[in-house]
């Protein structure tokens, strides 16, 4: 291939030697072979992406008017607990406090695709397949990102008005990593929830845990005290 | 009897083809890959299937390690970082030179207390790079804590919660500044709900949290 055949020149009576060229790639390829290596080891594959995360204010100074009301039966709150487990229930925990004690309440569930995913899904399907349609809308360009951003919003807002789409909590418990909240952030997009909030476990919902799992660990300092007190 | 000829053979090796798959090679790691950043820490940030692109000028990376150890950079403009370290320093009645001003505006990321900061501006650069990669060093990353603490050679944190100082007059000095968080994702919950609660109280709610692409394969 690296061969050029030089012709020779007419039938001249000088008589020209065949020559042939021939070019030696080799230290090309050594040096395209360093360069590889200095790739390599200097630069990464991964792109970084972000994730935009909006949390509630702390305003204290808020009125009971403004806070956002969720309807119980929408409301999801789903816990993460330690070694990558998840929980999840639906409505509030009554205040005689009657669902603390009952394991059942809580339902065990996992990150993989036929765990929460599939759970959530359920819930959301009417939601779901409205902005998938609109997701493929924008992807072969018939509307732009524009359109595409108003209208999932004016859909979302629409069907919690209606109260057709779940409202989920995310608390994650001492116990989880932050690769867990990622996670159950991630389930939101895939799943094409409008509305969710990461917020603050409380008492009622580390009991649970502890009622659910046996494991003391998910106790706040106050409750880990009274647990012993009763012990002794 | 005829002789039997043995034929020459060269053993020159065509390299054209190979040469070509080198180059082919070299091509795609160029197009596809961004250099590595000089981060005092390695992490690995949780996969996620979105895929917004993190703006490349006016954001704060809050970079935190699975220790919670907290290291900042800043990509803004050279004149409002000094600013920020300015403002900072008068919080805690630390004044440097117009040198350090130089280092500091050039610094990729940094993460030392405001107590140490003097000392470590005036180290070089390679100095100030191995010393931010002692993790285990109390005196590396912006301590959080409200009180003051010291160890045996000298101030380790200075209290008031110096993260939030320096987030405060960070976006005090940049209104359009953003705050991305990235953080390992092997660290504590707590760890990363003590960084959205000190940032909540100063009204900061909207935050980037930096994740790499989830490909299908690791679903």
């Amino acid at each position: 291939m690296s061969e050029i055949q030089v012709k020779e020149e007419g039938g001249g009576k000088n008589k020209q030697k065949k020559q042939q060229l021939r070019v030696d790639f080799t230290p090309m390829v050594d040096m395209n072979m360093l360069l590889i290596t200095f790739f390599m080891f200097c630069t990464t594959l991964l792109t970084p992406k972000t994730m935009n995360i909006t949390m509630p204010t702390k305003d204290e100074t808020l009125d009971d008017k403004d806070k956002t009301k969720i309807k119980e039966s929408m409301a999801i709150t789903i816990l993460l607990g330690a070694n990558n487990e998840v929980y999840y229930y639906t409505g509030m925990i009554a205040e005689d406090k009657s669902s603390y004690t009952d394991p059942n309440f809580l339902t065990k569930s996992s990150y993989d695709a036929d765990g929460l995913r599939k759970y959530l899904l359920g819930r959301n399907s009417e939601m779901y397949t409205v902005i998938e349609e609109l997701k493929a809308k924008k992807d072969k360009q018939q509307i732009t990102i524009e359109q595409y951003n108003q209208q999932t919003a004016d859909i979302q807002k629409k069907a919690i008005q209606d109260t057709k789409a779940p409202q989920i909590m995310i608390k994650p418990t001492d116990l989880a990593t932050y690769k867990n909240t990622v996670d159950a952030l991630d389930e939101m997009l895939v799943c094409n929830i409008g509305s969710y909030t990461l917020s603050e476990i409380n008492e009622g919902d580390t009991y649970l845990l502890y009622v659910k799992t046996g494991n003391p660990e998910y106790l706040s300092e106050k409750q880990k005290l009274e647990l012993n007190a009763n012990i002794k | 009897m005829a002789k039997v000829k043995v034929k020459k053979q060269s053993t020159f090796i065509d390299m054209t083809a190979m040469s070509d798959v080198t180059v082919l090679l070299l091509t795609f790691f160029m197009l596809t890959s961004t250099f590595v950043k000089n981060e005092p820490v390695q992490v690995t940030t949780p996969a996620s299937v979105s895929d917004f692109m993190i703006p490349d000028t006016e954001v704060m990376t809050i970079l935190v390690n699975e220790k919670g150890k907290i290291f900042l950079s800043l990509e803004e403009s050279q004149a409002n970082i000094v600013e920020t370290l300015k403002r900072v320093g008068e919080d805690y009645g630390v004044t440097f030179s117009p040198q350090q001003y130089d280092v500091f505006k050039n610094l990729k990321s940094f993460g030392v207390p405001i107590g140490s900061m003097v000392q470590f501006l005036d180290l070089p650069k390679d100095a100030r790079d191995s010393y931010l990669k002692e993790g285990e060093n109390t005196r590396v990353g912006i301590p959080d804590s409200e009180e003051a603490l010291s160890d045996v050679r000298g101030v380790v944190s200075a209290g008031k919660n110096e993260f939030k100082h320096w987030v405060m007059h960070a976006t005090e000095v940049n209104s359009e500044l953003r705050i991305a968080i990235k953080a390992d994702k092997l660290t504590a919950y707590p760890i990363i709900k003590k960084i959205m609660d000190d940032l909540r109280e100063l009204k900061k709610n909207r935050y980037l949290l930096i994740t790499t692409l989830k490909t299908a394969s690791s679903e």
